[in-house]
């Protein structure tokens, strides 16, 4: 079970080498026009405090860009790939667009809610773990079913490989416990 | 099998690298156009050639080129238009992914043919893993003299730079890509003024997609007028098709244009027929937002020609009985699917990525949704398909950007070709909950 503490305790600012990054990247854009970084910014506060951003993360950013909050939020509300809500360890999103529907993508969305427990998408396993969501088009058409984790792609899914999934991934988290 | 122009060494173990790249002939049209070739060279190959852009829209590279607004002293852009989401197309991922340097030759030559200085590649958010790979490439690409200040001493300064969206298909469209890059909401700006006199931080900007920019190396390497000899008249060149659905052998391949939609579907070469030994029932061929064509309309057109895969024979027909090439996402649907479960689908995709900002379709592609649903899951009425028409009408032509056509389109064709199917949905409520328009196992109720 991850406690909501273990999320919460992550928060900004950004280890020195993070900084580093973000400077990086800032200096791609012209004097002035820094706030072209943000969405790649956004992504990595996404990645680096708990996989969501808080309010708390979201005004970090403005001030490291130097802008508004306000336009943070509104960048952060109109991108569907960012989380504003605290979701599970790992997040599955399954693309549930016509081509991977033709191919069986509403079979593997109800068997990860059920080898989960969860009732609807959108919901977090009962431990945690993962939180399923849906995605329109990820660009695996000829591939599908699919589903992204991360920056994963898992391509022509089956039950048995969401099983093999799911296991894997609980193998990799607890590893990672472990190391810590 | 045809010509390859772009996917000729895609199998070369390796072929990701700097390395292998060159030994494969990589950079040698960069280096023939810095060495022999003016700005204004470059251009004309690419105006002669008759490339076509590859995102979608089919209008002529060189021509947009040639809109450039050049003021003195205010910068230049030359962006890529990597945010491919249209559903049904994955080719530019599979070009990116696996030849990276491809389009970063490309994208040198490009820069340097428009005088942009600084250029930038949009790539669409969940795609971060190709981000990963474009960012090694370039920095190969830097380490070798091919990026930087003086290129090669050419005189010839560029930086390029890779930059993620955040997960929205509208940001495909290229107003709503610059406002994305300038790290807001991707809104649609209104038309005019057009990227070539105000784009980028309100600078002239080209906005090419990435294969568009990928066949600039063929392209220079062979000759403008060598690459229109390729292909048709009116269909230059070679193009990637990223074929889905139920095929038997889905995947990306590379067409000389102008090959039969029939040996494109059936062909050992290419997709080898439908998968299962079904029939087809219908297809899509140019990605979502172009009308689906019913079984009888693919391999003839109306006329009863031969269909190929080219702009203008794809088109033949008009949208009464033809289609579009568009991005090349080519969706085949088997004897088993429902025509009404997925313009659904489809339709929900873009009441989804609607980006608010114009009532007609923020309003009408919800709409649109909920009535299918509602016919999809038996409880619409035959007045549903009138009003799905009714609805189209009112959100065609009166948004800012295509979306909203790209969402109507769909429908309208659907209902053209299968109206039965839909009505059959409206008297057989039962059997449209449960069943697939009775195509596979039938419940009894």
């Amino acid at each position: 079970m991850i406690s909501t503490q273990e999320i919460i305790n992550k928060k900004p600012p950004f280890s020195s080498e993070k900084l580093e990054e973000v400077n990086r990247i800032i200096a791609k854009f012209p004097q002035g026009k820094e706030k072209s970084a943000l969405i790649r910014i956004l992504h990595i506060a996404e990645e680096e405090f708990g996989g969501w951003l808080s309010p708390e993360t979201m005004d970090y950013v403005a001030s490291l860009l130097n802008i508004q909050p306000i336009e943070v939020y509104e960048v952060a509300t109109f991108y569907t790939m960012f989380n504003l809500e605290p979701t599970g360890k790992f997040v599955f999103e399954v693309c549930r667009t016509g081509p991977c529907m033709l191919v069986g993508s509403d079979n593997i969305i109800e068997h990860i809610k059920n080898r989960l427990g969860i009732s609807k998408v959108g919901e977090t396993s009962a431990d945690g773990m993962f939180t399923l969501k849906t995605a329109e088009c990820l660009g695996a058409c000829g591939y599908g079913p699919m589903l992204q984790c991360g920056k994963q792609y898992h391509e022509h899914l089956t039950p048995e490989k969401v099983d093999a999934l799911i296991e894997e991934y609980r193998q990799k988290y607890s590893s990672s416990k472990s190391q810590n | 099998m045809g010509r390859k122009l772009l996917l000729e060494h895609v199998n070369v173990p390796g072929i990701e690298t700097y390395d292998v790249y060159t030994k494969k002939g990589g950079y040698e049209a960069l280096e023939k156009a810095l060495k022999t070739m003016s700005p204004a060279d470059v251009q004309e190959h690419v105006s002669k050639s008759g490339l076509k852009g590859r995102g979608g829209a089919g209008f002529p590279t060189g021509m947009k080129w040639s809109f450039l607004a050049k003021p003195d002293g205010v910068p230049r852009y030359l962006v890529c238009n990597a945010d491919e989401s249209e559903p049904g197309t994955f080719k530019d991922r599979y070009l990116m992914e696996k030849i990276p340097h491809l389009l970063i030759e490309g994208m040198i030559l490009s820069s340097y043919a428009l005088g942009a200085n600084t250029s930038y590649i949009y790539i669409r958010g969940e795609y971060m893993f190709v981000l990963d790979i474009l960012e090694k490439a370039i920095a190969e690409a830097y380490n070798n003299g091919w990026l930087g200040k003086n290129i090669k001493g050419s005189g010839y300064d560029l930086d390029l730079y890779v930059t993620p969206g955040g997960g929205a298909y509208i940001c495909g469209e290229e107003t709503a890509l610059l406002e994305s890059l300038e790290g807001k909401r991707g809104n649609p700006r209104m038309k005019p003024p057009f990227p070539a006199i105000k784009g980028l931080y309100g600078c002239p900007t080209v906005v090419n997609n990435v294969e568009s920019i990928a066949t600039v190396v063929p392209i220079i390497n062979i000759g403008g007028e060598e690459y229109a000899k390729i292909g048709t008249e009116k269909s230059t060149g070679t193009k990637l098709i990223s074929a889905c659905g139920n095929l038997a052998r889905p995947g990306v391949y590379e067409i000389e244009l102008g090959l039969s939609v029939e040996e494109f579907i059936y062909g050992d070469d290419w997709c080898r027929g439908i998968a299962n030994d079904k029939n087809i029932k219908a297809l899509i061929p140019g990605g979502s937002s172009v009308p689906i064509l019913p079984a009888h309309l693919i391999t003839k057109t109306a006329a009863g020609e031969t269909r190929y895969m080219s702009y203008e024979s794809l088109s033949d027909g008009g949208f009464a009985t033809g289609s579009m090439l568009g991005s090349g996402g080519f969706i085949v649907f088997d004897e088993d699917q429902c025509i009404v479960r997925n313009t659904w689908n489809f339709a929900r995709f873009y009441s989804h990525e609607s980006c608010g900002q114009c009532s007609p379709c923020r309003e009408g592609t919800a709409w649109m949704e909920k009535v299918l649903y509602r016919l999809e899951h038996g409880q619409g009425t035959m007045r549903d398909i009138d009003l799905l028409a009714d609805i189209n009408k009112k959100i065609e032509g009166n948004t800012i950007c295509p979306l909203g056509d790209a969402a109507a389109w769909p429908v309208a064709a659907a209902i053209r070709h299968f109206r039965e199917e839909f009505e059959w949905h409206v008297t057989h409520p039962q059997k449209a909950i449960k069943s697939n328009y009775g195509l596979l196992k039938e419940p009894t109720l």
